[in-house]
This record gives structure tokens, C-alpha cells and sequence, in this order.
């Protein structure tokens, strides 16, 4: 059994989890939370790989050829989207906690605020 | 907290989640063997039934249309809590910086109606080869921020002024919605097609798919184009 793009998803998850507990940049731990995110594209992707299987896009191709599943690829489509829009965010949050604080280290702003 | 103890307590977290992944993915299928029936079936009826070669397409667009409901509506969220944040009623008066050199504005300036082109042509043939309204949206809207790059950001915003670009924005997320409606009102399904379909492969092949498609396409590139004005026109702002 491969497992290999399974231990991949759980290692992305992991570093990335890893980079926002000890980030000392709000900047640099929301590119490691869209790192996290990462993790359940490749695992999306893996659960819907079939061996052998082409894209699901049947133009040029005859339908009824091996493909993979496509149900999975939509729901990339929208984790992708949604990462992108939370990133986008998270950056405005960043700029204003950098404009009210002066800094973007998040253990400064815990000592800020008590 | 300190850092010792920070990550010694991620450690222990991290141990335990890293055991129950390792659990579930024991019990997964083999990989390349996963059985989704639901995936198989829509392989198999989804251009015959929907006339959209390209299955993602028919899936987020028809099939599973309500979901993109909330994927549009997520996004038109995010960029209104951005601009709630940002939007500060101040233009931003930019000390005229130095120009970009004459290679990025050489090439940029040829860039721009390449990648404009390239990203309408993604969002119009989504249904039929790869690409689609999502991506092809983003793809226009990185061809407008190459303005900034190029020149600057008065011409970007004079190039995407913002209240045409809200209008957009919003009037693409109404469209998708009131199309759903519009289909209820006529005793049809949410979302369910209501154009007659076309020979399979061709640009008008899957009905209202388009329309959805479109909706989607006008929603992100308006949406990416303001994410971006309101970020730069803040890193800009006289402090």
C-alpha cells in the first residue's frame, strides 16, 4: 500500500501547525496557516486519485475512459478559493494590529494587552 | 508562556494528532483505489447529461452548484470584512516613486493584454477544457495588479475604479444567486439549467453553466482586483 501522499498531507499539516505555535511574525504565521491548508489539498487529491486514471475532462478523450475522481477536485476548488480569502484577511488583521501595537510579533501583543 | 513550555505542549498535541492521522489513514482505501461512487457516476452521466466536457465544471457549477453558493458568498464576505478594515475614506497620496525600470515597464506593458486575454479565454472554455470562472478570475485580476508593477498605483485604480469594481462584485454574487431563485420561482430545482444544451464541446454546449460560470469569473477578478486595491492603497496611505 502507498502511503506515501497521505504522510505527505500529515507533514504539511504538522510543520505548518508547527510554524504558527512558535511564529514571531503575524505575516509569517499566516502563510504557515495557508501551509496547513495545503495539507488537505494533497490529501483531497490523493482520496480521488485513481491508478491510471486521466483528468476528469473528457474532451479529446472517449467517455468511459479511466478517470479520476472528480467530485474531490471540485471541493479543492473551494478549499483553494476559501485558503485565499482567509489569507487575504488575516493580512488586513495583521496591518491593524501592526498599526494599533507598533509590532508584528504575536508574543508582544499577548504582553500588551496583559 | 514561555517558549520551553509552548513547545512542549505542542509537542505532546502535535504527537496525539499526528497517532489518530496515522489511525484514520489506516483504515483508508488503498491509495488509487479509492471507490467513490459518486465521483464514477458523474464521470459517466455528467457529459452526456450536462453536455460540459469538462466534469469539475459541470460538478461546481451544477451538480454541486449550491455549494459554490456559499464558496462565492465566502469570498464576497472576506473582501467586504477587508474593506471594512482598510477602507479609510483617505486617498492614498503616494510620493512619486522611482519609476520601474525600462525592462519591468517593457515588459509588463506587453503583459498586460496577454494575461487580460489569456484569463477571459480560462473563464469562457472552463465548462469545456481546464479552467473555469475561479481560475480564470484570478487570472484577470493578476493582469490588472501588473499595472501596479509597471507603472504605479494611481494607474492601477484609475484602471479599476473602485465603486464600478464593487458593483461588480456585488451584481456577480446577486447574479448567481438570483439565477438559483429564478429557478425556483419556475418550479425548477435550485440552480438547475434553463438554456437549451448544445452539440458536446462547443462554447455554448452546457447552458446555464455559462451563466453560473461567468457570475463566478466577474466575482473573483472583482473581488482579487479589490483584496488588492484596499492592501496597497493602506501600504500606500500617509500614515
Amino acid at each position: 500500500m502507498t502511503v506515501a501522499p497521505y504522510v505527505l498531507a500529515v507533514w504539511l499539516l504538522l510543520v505548518g501547525l508547527y510554524g504558527v505555535v512558535t511564529s514571531r511574525n503575524l505575516i509569517h504565521l499566516t502563510i504557515c496557516l495557508t501551509v496547513c491548508q495545503s495539507a488537505s489539498y494533497v490529501f483531497l487529491l490523493a482520496v480521488g486519485y485513481r491508478t491510471g486514471g486521466t483528468a476528469p475532462i473528457f474532451k479529446g478523450i472517449p467517455l468511459g475512459k479511466r478517470a479520476v475522481d472528480p467530485v474531490v477536485q471540485a471541493l479543492t476548488l473551494t478549499d483553494v478559493v476559501v485558503s485565499v480569502t482567509v489569507l487575504g484577511l488575516l493580512l488586513a488583521l495583521a496591518l491593524k494590529a501592526h498599526e494599533r501595537n507598533g509590532t508584528l510579533d504575536p508574543q508582544d501583543l499577548s504582553e500588551v494587552h496583559g | 508562556m514561555t517558549q520551553r513550555a509552548r513547545l512542549a505542549v505542542f509537542g505532546v498535541g502535535a504527537l496525539g494528532l499526528a497517532l489518530v492521522l496515522a489511525w484514520g489513514i489506516a483504515g483508508l482505501p488503498d491509495f488509487g483505489h479509492y471507490p467513490g461512487p459518486y465521483g464514477m457516476l458523474l464521470n459517466r452521466v455528467a457529459v452526456p447529461e450536462r453536455h460540459a466536457s469538462n466534469v469539475v465544471a459541470a460538478v461546481v457549477f451544477d451538480y454541486r452548484g449550491f455549494d459554490t453558493l456559499g464558496e462565492e458568498l465566502i469570498l464576497f464576505a472576506a473582501v467586504l470584512g477587508v474593506a471594512l478594515l482598510l477602507r479609510s475614506g483617505k486617498e492614498a497620496h503616494e510620493e512619486p516613486r522611482p519609476m520601474a525600470s525600462e525592462a519591468v515597464r517593457a515588459v509588463t506593458a506587453r503583459l498586460v493584454p496577454v494575461a487580460f486575454l489569456f484569463g477571459l479565454y480560462t473563464i469562457a472554455f472552463g465548462p469545456v477544457t481546464p479552467g473555469g470562472g475561479f481560475q480564470g478570475g484570478v487570472l484577470v485580476a493578476l493582469s490588472l495588479v501588473l499595472v501596479y508593477l509597471g507603472v504605479d498605483l494611481a494607474a492601477f485604480r484609475k484602471l479599476t475604479p473602485t465603486p464600478v469594481v464593487d458593483l461588480l462584485e456585488g451584481g456577480a454574487a446577486a447574479a448567481f444567486v438570483g439565477m438559483g431563485l429564478g429557478s425556483l420561482v419556475a418550479g425548477m430545482a435550485f440552480l438547475q439549467n434553463f438554456l437549451p444544451l448544445d452539440k458536446i464541446g462547443t462554447l455554448s454546449s452546457p447552458g446555464s453553466i455559462n451563466l453560473l460560470n461567468w457570475a463566478a469569473g466577474i466575482e473573483v477578478a472583482s473581488a482579487f482586483v479589490l483584496l488588492f486595491v484596499e492592501l496597497l492603497n493602506y501600504l500606500e496611505a500617509p500614515e
